[in-house]
């Protein structure tokens, strides 16, 4: 099979044509609110979130089957907003105290589904990740979200890059932080939900993280690194795709080993381009010492570095 | 240059405390900020010389007492350089442009604006420096960088950390002159430093700060070893030199003096 057949072959059944869709659009959607996570510092946050959201997902299938997406929603945004007031609060424990809300809404979530059952999608797929029955909804759901993320992005540009690298300052020139804060908390948490069913919820801290990790070492800009990311994120969504149709593994971790080797890939580049610099730089330092060191003719003076 | 504060209170804060958590860095805090204020905040480390300047800037609220500002005042803050994220990934255009946020909701520049940026980044002697990532410039230019970014916000009072803190003598002394033009230019100025005989000295009004002020007036006024040691909490020679204090550290022409000499 040649690699044209290996990509098309799998277009022709639906559920997978759905899961591709999904897992782009989510890299690229994980891939440019991880930007502001890993910037931030909070990377443990999104980690716990995802956790917590999970608690939501199953509580809200127990007692809404067919309204699960709508309460685990709520149940993601509260916490977002509880995890973002504790976070905001300074104090030593407030690492503990997220992790405290955030297991234990992701332990009630095991109870839950292991007491009762799934009755949407499985205990697993919303673990790992699945490409099985994705619903017209959900991809809805994640354009509507990715929408919101975009216009967030652009009209609330300047905010969110102030808030992200100095917050105390921006506060003092006029901008509402904590709201910012909150809106930026709200939006990861539903980019956390609609994308749960395809990435999962213990995987969805990586591909929120890799992406924006990459995307600095290849630009210094904060504009560039937010278009990196975002096709980073969405090259990793596709290919860890069909890398997980091929391996039958479920679709997150294919996803995360994606983005893991990309990670691998760009930090082995950057340290050969780092010592090459290194070495170029030394030796036009050399060759500039021998330069202006006239009285030496055809001998070079030591250099101390 | 004056300084000292004359003319139209444009800051008070009244019987303030203030701090984080449970712990009061600052209590009962009275100080005037005038219109042609010039002041530098002394005091040892953790005596809340940073705590008064959020106070002021207004980041940070008053547990008990009152601070009141004029209504139209401008304030804009230069941050320690040793608390800024060097690795964040922004141009020096694009962090001076940070002071104009809540006037634009579009991500990218007007042409107003892009000329404002460049007016102010030339007028601070960095014009040419304007799409290089901030941790590619010295210390010196980097605090510029943050004073045309607060200097965008065309304020009525400068509040900066430690602006000399980490540089070398030719970049304080450009520092003190910059302010000093700045002070000439109409703006208000309060800063905190450790410097005493670089920086301090040369300011025309001191505070200094250990939990509460201290004791405040010129530098020939509180540069004594009485009130130096009523702030430090440690005894400090005083020498005169051309008409200005300079602090000598007891230990060294004292204690240990037959060893340094």
């Amino acid at each position: 099979m040649n690699l044209i057949d290996s990509l098309v072959s799998p277009l022709t059944y639906s559920f997978f044509d759905r899961g591709l869709i999904v897992a782009t659009i989510s890299g690229a959607l994980l891939g440019l609110i991880g930007v502001y996570i890993t910037l931030r510092g909070m990377s443990y946050i999104g980690h716990g979130l995802s956790h917590a959201v999970f608690g939501g997902f199953a509580a809200a299938q127990l007692f809404a089957a067919q309204f699960y997406v709508i309460g685990a929603g709520l149940w993601g945004v509260a916490s977002a907003l509880a995890i973002n007031s504790v976070s905001r609060r300074q104090r030593i424990g407030a690492d503990a105290a997220i992790g405290v809300i955030t297991t234990g809404s992701f332990a009630l979530g095991v109870a839950l589904l292991s007491k009762f059952g799934a009755r949407g999608p499985s205990f697993d797929s919303a673990l790992f990740g699945s490409i099985l029955g994705i619903s017209t909804f959900q991809i809805w759901g994640l354009i509507a979200v990715g929408i919101l993320t975009v216009l967030m992005i652009v009209f609330r540009y300047r905010a969110l890059m102030f808030t992200t690298f100095d917050p105390d300052v921006a506060d003092a020139s006029g901008v509402n932080v904590s709201r910012t804060d909150a809106m930026l908390m709200i939006v990861l948490s539903l980019t956390i939900l609609a994308t749960l069913t395809v990435i999962g919820v213990t995987l969805v801290a990586a591909m929120l993280v890799i992406p924006a990790v990459v995307a600095r070492m290849i630009t210094s800009s904060f504009s560039k690194m937010l278009i990196w990311s975002a096709g980073i994120g969405s090259l990793c969504g596709f290919v860890g795709m069909y890398l997980s149709y091929y391996a039958g593994v479920p679709s997150g971790t294919m996803i995360v080993l994606t983005g893991s080797a990309v990670f691998a890939l760009a930090l082995v580049v950057r340290s050969v381009r780092t010592a090459i610099n290194r070495r170029r730089n030394k030796a036009a330092a050399l060759s500039q010492a021998g330069q202006t060191s006239p009285a030496v003719s055809g001998k070079k003076m030591p250099v101390a570095f | 240059m004056t300084g000292t504060g004359v003319g139209r209170v444009i800051l008070e804060v009244s019987n303030a405390s203030a701090g984080y958590d449970e712990a009061l860095v600052l209590k009962d805090v009275n100080f005037h900020v005038h219109e042609d204020q010039f002041t530098g905040i002394v005091g040892p480390s953790g005596a809340g010389k940073t705590t008064l300047l959020r106070l002021l800037l207004g980041v940070v609220q008053p547990r008990a007492g009152t601070l009141t500002r004029e209504a139209d005042l401008r304030v804009a803050y230069v941050p320690q350089l040793e608390t800024v994220n060097w690795d964040f990934p922004v141009t020096v255009e694009e962090c001076v442009l940070m002071a104009r946020t809540d006037q634009r909701r579009l991500p990218w520049a007007s042409a107003q604006e892009k000329k404002q940026v460049a007016k102010v980044l030339e007028r601070l002697g960095i014009g040419d420096l304007a799409s290089r990532h901030i941790r590619a410039l010295s210390g010196g230019q980097q605090q510029r960088m943050f004073i045309a970014r607060a200097l965008l916000r065309e304020p009525n009072l400068l509040l900066l950390d430690e602006p000399t803190s980490g540089v070398d003598v030719n970049t304080r002394h450009d520092m003190l002159h910059l302010l000093s033009d700045l002070h000439d230019d109409g703006i208000s100025i309060v800063l905190t430093t450790h410097d005493l005989n670089g920086m301090a000295a040369h300011l025309p009004h001191l505070m200094c700060v250990n939990q509460t002020i201290v004791a405040e007036g010129t530098p020939a006024e509180v540069i004594t070893p009485d009130v130096l040691e009523n702030t430090f909490g440690a005894r400090l020679e005083v020498l005169q030199h051309l008409g200005m204090p300079i602090v000598i550290d007891e230990y060294v022409s004292g204690d240990l003096g037959a060893v340094t000499r």
